[in-house]
């Protein structure tokens, strides 16, 4: 581990499948508590993609 | 594109493109205020400030992170957002009534500009066929009850629940179901049910008694702490930990609201949102700009409470806080956030659809029926599609565009300016929020069994 540069959060930005099936991103309910996407969980296969 | 904060004692940096967070280093931290820059003009420019070997030492590491795709990666393409529409969610209406008068409520007393109203049972059960039918390939589908005060209609949620469920099943998804609540019709028999068919429950609490009892009273005027304490306090004891969050709303009239959160969790409760009031500045109650130093101070306050229960083995959940760093939605939600109007619809009692909820009963953001056979979605709709971070222009150079995706729509119009028009107050409040978030991350991440 480094001394000046320690990663806490790797890259994690990802394409995702527009029509995933699995979605459960869900602002939805959680906007009742003002929802930033930001902390919803994929649920697609290892974390991306249509399953 | 890079962000440096400092928060509490830590200096980091969010790589804006790929979402990666280092905590860095002083020199680092100065280092990438203006990178990349020849080597020699670094040193020559923080050397004597931190020593010629520390400074090379710093660019050495920063070049592996650039290399690894954790620092100044390049912006992710710009997704189109045409094709069919499918819906993943709903929020049914149940009751345009509700049993207390909040001060703040941007509901009108529940009623939504109209008369008081619940929703019958045949629309309920329609708006759940609706949805089944209008979800395309998606298999986890979203119906949340909302009013007013969706418990005053009680046999209708437990019938549409049982519907829904069976529905699902004969169709091959899952509907999960949500009720939001102000706590006040929690007795036991409600709460075994939400128990049984495993219903999330959003119950509202502002946090101490006089701050809960200044704007949450009864539809009598009198106080409403002690009437729904019991209940959600019922309600979290059963769930153990999980599948709940109580809720509350701060103003500028409790702007030590960590002192809440502190409230909640000495009561036991162990999953807390609170969120500032969406208001003008105009009222009394309504946040401003001046505040800003004073909230990032709770914020700061929250993470590091939220940091002390996770080293004592007793995490706490502050929702604002629970971003997911590993498995986080892809790019296309990113972009587009919450899905309303397009994904996401609200409906009122009598089956009108809206956006979302908060745009219920204003007649320019109607959109159809759950009684339309051939429904399809409006140009209105498709315009609420396109509203993503690309077509925000005060979003485009914003570096928090990929955690909060633009904003709320219905803030954005009533405070913004338009759909496309980011409250600003509201982008402020949203950026101290994720700066605490990512602080609490790397303030975790020191103990590395903490993290998830």
């Amino acid at each position: 581990m480094g001394q000046h540069v320690i990663t806490v959060i790797p890259a994690q930005i990802r394409e995702g499948e527009p029509s995933c099936q699995e979605c459960q991103v869900s602002c939805q309910s959680a906007c009742k508590t003002s929802c930033t996407v930001g902390n919803q969980t994929c649920a697609g296969e290892n974390g991306e993609g249509p399953a | 594109m890079l962000h440096r904060f400092q928060f509490g004692s830590f200096y980091l940096v969010l790589d804006v493109n790929s979402g990666a967070l280092h905590r860095v280093s002083p020199v680092a931290w100065e280092i990438l205020g203006s990178y990349p820059a020849d080597e020699d003009a670094v040193v020559a420019r923080h050397g004597v400030r931190f020593g010629a070997d520390t400074v090379r030492a710093a660019l050495g590491e920063i070049a592996d992170a650039v290399r690894q795709g954790n620092l100044l990666a390049p912006p992710p393409p710009e997704l189109s957002q045409g094709g069919l529409s499918f819906l993943r969610a709903l929020c049914l209406h149940l009751a345009h009534a509700c049993n207390m008068r909040c001060g703040y409520c941007f509901a009108g007393q529940g009623r939504y500009g109209g008369g008081p109203a619940l929703m019958p049972r045949d629309v309920a059960l329609r708006a759940v066929d609706f949805l089944l039918r209008h979800s395309g390939p998606h298999r986890h589908l979203d119906v949340d009850f909302f009013g007013g005060e969706p418990l005053l209609n009680p046999e209708v949620l437990k019938e549409t629940v049982e519907y829904g469920l069976s529905r699902a099943q004969e169709c091959g998804k899952r509907i999960n179901f949500t009720v939001t609540t102000n706590g006040l019709l929690l007795d036991d028999r409600t709460i075994d049910f939400l128990n049984r068919r495993r219903i999330t429950v959003i119950a509202s609490l502002d946090g101490r008694r006089g701050i809960h009892d200044r704007w949450r009273r009864l539809a009598d005027g009198g106080a409403s702490y002690e009437r729904v304490l019991p209940g959600i306090l019922s309600l979290v004891r059963s769930r153990g930990g999980r599948n709940y969050y109580v809720r509350g709303t701060y103003t500028r009239q409790n702007l030590d609201f960590a002192a809440d959160v502190r409230h909640m969790a000495e009561l036991g409760i162990d999953r807390v949102s609170l969120e500032p009031v969406v208001a003008p500045p105009t009222v009394p109650y309504g946040l401003r700009a001046s505040d800003l130093p004073a909230i990032r101070e709770q914020y700061l306050e929250i993470a590091e409470f939220c940091y002390r229960r996770a080293r004592e083995g007793r995490p706490f959940s502050f929702f604002h806080f629970e971003l997911d760093v590993l498995h986080g939605p892809c790019l296309k939600k990113r972009v587009s956030g919450c899905g309303a109007g397009h994904a996401y619809l609200a409906v009122a009692p009598d089956g009108s659809l809206y956006p979302c909820h908060q745009f219920v009963g204003q007649p320019a953001f109607r959109l159809g029926s759950v009684w339309e056979d051939d429904f399809s979605l409006p140009p209105l709709g498709r315009q609420f599609k396109q509203l993503t971070i690309h077509a925000k222009a005060a979003c485009r150079e914003c570096w928090s565009k990929f955690l909060c995706s633009g904003g709320c729509h219905a803030s954005n119009y009533a405070l913004g300016g338009g759909l496309d028009r980011p409250w600003p107050l509201g982008c402020a409040l949203t950026r101290i929020r994720l700066e605490a978030a990512l602080y609490l991350q790397a303030r975790l991440a020191e103990v590395p069994a903490l993290l998830k």
